[in-house]
């Protein structure tokens, strides 16, 4: 099967004309089909395996400041039609009427992966959930848990709409993940590694699952020796890849236009601003092939696009939909993503990094006094409309006199984000990307974050010593 | 028997020689209108439905499970599922543990979880809650400089559960809520406060009060400073204290537990928290929004002691956690819609009610800080270390009384301590959509980190 087989191109125009036939400016049709698998191994046992496929469309259609929405899982051009009609409904009092452009040929995305799921036997997941526990395991007696998860999807989509869009994608992703519970005289501590990758299984192939599990199961061990994290304000030093969740919270976030139109955000009237230190120069990249991220195109049928949103330093742009970029009168920016048919897009990041600088990392770690280095990082949350942003540490140490010394219980730190960036003051340049679930207004998708070596002097630590 | 029942019976005769069959259907229809600036923003209307089939086959060392669902219930969808499960089943590893759940005699909760009049509210009444919500709070404060979020929302799910080993079960459900977020300014910050509302149909919604509310932990912020560090007590918000129970209950669930995943693993019978401390979850409770006559593999819902007056008493347990710790089923087994499998954790959670009110929690506590919210906790919480911290904002306490406001800053313990540490709950439960009701609960001694 193939996106385009999702809908042909007469149903297509039937549905978008269907739409606009009570008024309004825009329709949108986007259909998706999505196959997923996944397994799990828990404690040497295959405890789930399981399989889901989804396959709907919804419809969009805009009526001045007014967005009605439907969706279905009947793709026939019957159900399409009436999915039309439900989502015009928003229409019944536009008076204006506009006449969809033709929709011409496909610009068709071909699948990028060389080992697409449905070519993996399953047989092929349970030996590389092995291999992740037998890794894991061998790396010390006290590792008494290990949990590991292994999942793909392939993606369809088929995006036209009445300004003559009309796309299509076909995106394969893979995922491994590795949990380890290390025992000790302090009790329990967990260690996670992720590998995840806009690609098929040739992705194991490249990275070294052994690696991943070892990585995960010394985190846990390491910890067990942690002592609780110091409270109060200290210089952060964040090791490369494990810290563009900061960037991701601390200001993508506020840069997406929706949070900027309806100023509910620190950053917004600040293009052309200094927003943070000289040495930020912060990018969201959706071409970035292979990263958690990567697109072809967004899910409003835009190509996915380099943007640089900071530049030395200085707000350059904000990241743009189609809905945003009409109200400020330009292009999207291919930022306009949903978590599947069932939901409205919205401004998204795809992959978002700080390029790297130009100091040796480990210098960065030995001219810090005193200090905490972050190994990794955890999840996080940000408050767009007052810069607050919080991200938990899953792996850090204390640095004294320019030396890692201590291991650290898992802490929250906080800050706020114009603050944190004009006090990033080192950057290395040991670039690293990493993997992320990014969620908003309940959409969760995959996003990649990255960063090198990088210090800021100061910044809350939620720890619990005196 | 409901139709929907039918077709799930339909695909459980379909079981093979050797295999038994779990099948769960679901059908809901849902509706969302956001307003902004008076104006409808964005309405979204739409039906959903979806099969989940989980196939057990029986081999000489114990059962093997394979699951797979879809969002359809068409005939060769189901086709498609059924096939894809079955193939899934062969590459589990066969377990003696694991099992489906039989009819255990158990009855089921009388309760009605559904308001029969939602289906037929007009798209134009649900319009004008999302409008009036944002109206009301906008006007309620000329501080408020911004609702970037104003939104009314429900839904009716229907679903049915059958099984080779006996199960029928069916539900009917509906929830509507409203959610609104309101940005403030002033002394030169924005500070913001959200709020919501939910019951089973929309009659059970206050738009002014929940505007309010919204208004009121947007504008009691204004002004806030960083705190310096310091150890001192702590008084959560209801809805803290909800969300943070919700996360607390992970590790009282009999996987965590059986599994040694949990910081409870192995201490029944033991003093866990303060003895103002009697934790309980009840979805047979109606006044929990939450509340359910069956658990996610069919068996009838009850009320379950975890926490009686600071002694761990007990966990919640689906068939195959249970069958693992050698005990049977709570009736507790938790499933994510269709395309979810069942799993062990709490539905209806909520602390017995203390005698203070919310002012004579705080008279206790004379000197501290109250947390109005929280930032990071599924990053800041392990249930299976117990490690503690997340981000906070709220009002100092002083002199008995809520004092200035505070911002960016940590609260910080481990979830061991934080329950041991309890010196008051609150009588003022709010019951919340979720997994946990909430009230006001005093924490002796917490580390607060700022400047």
């Amino acid at each position: 099967m193939t996106p385009a087989t999702l809908v042909d191109k007469e149903t297509a125009d039937h549905v978008l004309a269907e739409a606009l036939a009570r008024g309004g400016e825009f329709a949108e049709l986007f259909c998706e089909d999505k196959a997923s698998s996944f397994a799990s191994m828990d404690q040497r046992r295959v405890e789930e395996i399981g399989s889901s496929h989804e396959r709907g469309a919804g419809v969009r259609v805009i009526v001045g400041e007014t967005t009605g929405f439907a969706h279905t899982t009947d793709l026939t051009e019957r159900g399409l039609l009436e999915a039309a009609r439900t989502a015009s409904s928003v229409a019944r009092s536009g008076t204006r009427s506009t006449t969809p452009v033709a929709l011409g040929t496909l610009a068709a995305h071909d699948v990028r992966a060389t080992v697409v799921p449905d070519d993996v036997p399953k047989a092929r997941r349970v030996e590389l959930l092995e291999a992740a526990d037998d890794a894991a395991r061998a790396t010390g007696s006290s590792v008494t848990q290990v949990m590991v998860g292994i999942g793909d999807s392939r993606r369809r989509i088929l995006v036209a709409n009445s300004d003559g869009t009309y796309a299509s994608d076909d995106l394969v992703r893979t995922r491994m993940n590795v949990i380890c519970v290390a025992s000790g005289d302090t009790g329990m501590q967990t260690g996670f590694e992720p590998i995840a990758k806009t690609a098929g299984f040739e992705v194991f192939e490249d990275e070294d699952v052994p690696a991943i599990a070892t990585k995960a199961a010394r985190q846990a061990l390491s910890k067990l020796e942690a002592r609780p994290a110091p409270s109060g304000e200290l210089p952060i030093v964040l090791a490369g890849g494990s810290g563009g969740i900061l960037f991701h919270e601390a200001c993508g976030h506020g840069l997406e236009a929706d949070a900027i139109l309806k100023e509910a955000s620190v950053y917004a009237g600040r293009v052309g601003e200094l927003v943070a230190s000289p040495l930020v120069t912060l990018v969201d990249d959706g071409t970035m092939d292979l990263e958690w991220g990567a697109l072809a195109i967004d899910d409003e049928g835009r190509p996915a696009a380099r943007n640089v949103l900071i530049e030395d330093g200085v707000l350059t742009d904000y990241m743009w939909d189609w809905l945003q970029s009409r109200k400020d009168g330009r292009h999207s920016s291919g930022n306009g993503r949903r978590e599947s048919y069932q939901c409205l897009p919205l401004v998204r990041m795809t992959n978002t990094f700080l390029l790297a600088g130009t100091e040796d990392p480990d210098e960065i770690v030995a001219k810090t006094p005193y200090g905490i280095y972050v190994a990794q990082l955890s999840g996080g949350q940000v408050n767009t409309a007052t810069g607050d942003f919080t991200f938990g540490t899953s792996e850090a140490y204390l640095i004294e006199n320019g030396k890692l010394t201590a291991p650290l219980r898992d802490c929250q730190l906080i800050g706020n984000g114009p603050e944190i960036l004009s006090r990033v003051d080192a950057v290395g340049t040991d670039f690293a990307m990493r993997p992320g679930t990014c969620g908003k207004d309940g959409q969760s998708v995959p996003v990649g974050c990255g960063q090198a070596t990088m210090r800021v002097t100061g910044m809350t630590v939620g720890g619990t010593a005196q | 028997m409901s139709e929907l029942l039918d077709v799930a019976m339909k695909i459980v005769e379909r079981a093979a020689q050797g295999e038994r069959l779990e099948v769960y259907v679901a059908t809901g229809t849902e509706t969302e209108v956001r307003a902004y600036h008076g104006e409808v923003e964005s309405l979204t209307s739409a039906t959903t439905s979806g099969v989940g089939v989980r196939v057990l086959v029986d081999t000489p060392d114990g059962a093997r499970v394979g699951f797979a669902s879809a969002g359809s219930l068409a005939p060769d969808v189901v086709e498609a599922v059924l096939a894809s499960a079955r193939d899934n089943a062969r590459f589990a590893t066969p377990d003696e543990m694991v099992a489906f759940a039989e009819p255990d005699g158990v009855p089921r909760p009388d309760l009605v979880l559904e308001d029969p009049s939602l289906g037929s509210v007009p798209t134009e009444r649900k319009i004008a809650l999302a409008v009036e919500l944002e109206r009301a709070a906008r006007a309620k404060d000329t501080r408020v400089r911004q609702i970037d979020e104003a939104s009314y929302g429900d839904a009716i799910v229907e679903s049915a559960l059958a099984s080779s080993t006996g199960i029928r079960s069916t539900a009917r459900r509906s929830m509507s809520w409203l959610s609104v977020a309101a940005i403030a300014n002033g002394s030169g910050r924005d500070q913001t406060g959200y709020s919501s509302s939910a019951a089973r149909g929309v009659d059970g919604l206050d738009v002014a009060a929940t505007a309010d509310d919204a208004v009121l932990r947007a504008t009691r912020l204004l002004g806030a400073a960083k705190p310096d560090s310091s150890h001192c007590a702590i008084v959560f918000d209801p809805r803290v204290t909800a969300t943070l129970l919700a996360v607390v209950s992970s590790a009282l669930s009999g996987e965590s537990v059986t599994k040694g995943r949990s910081f409870f693993a192995d201490r029944l019978g033991e003093t866990v928290a303060s003895p103002l401390v009697t934790l309980v979850d009840d979805p047979t409770d109606p006044r929990h929004l939450s509340s359910s006559q069956a658990d996610g593999e069919g068996l009838a819902c009850r009320r379950n002691v975890l926490i009686d007056a600071g002694v761990l008493h007990g966990f919640v347990f689906d068939t195959v956690s249970a069958r693992r710790a050698g005990t049977a089923s709570t009736g507790s087994a938790v499933r994510g819609g269709y395309a979810g499998t069942p799993s062990a954790g709490c539905r209806a959670l909520a602390l017995a009610p203390g005698t203070l009110g919310f002012d004579e929690v705080l008279a206790q506590v004379g000197e501290g800080v109250y947390v109005q919210s929280v930032t990071g906790v599924h990053s800041g919480v392990n249930t299976i270390s117990g490690d503690f911290s997340v981000g906070a904002e709220g009002l100092r306490i002083t002199g008995g009384a809520l004092g200035e406001p505070l911002r960016e800053m940590t609260v910080a313990s481990t979830l061991q301590r934080l329950l041991l540490d309890v010196a008051a709950v609150g009588r003022d439960v709010e019951w919340l959509p979720g997994v946990a009701a909430g009230q006001t609960v005093a924490i002796r001694d917490a580390a607060l980190s700022g400047s």
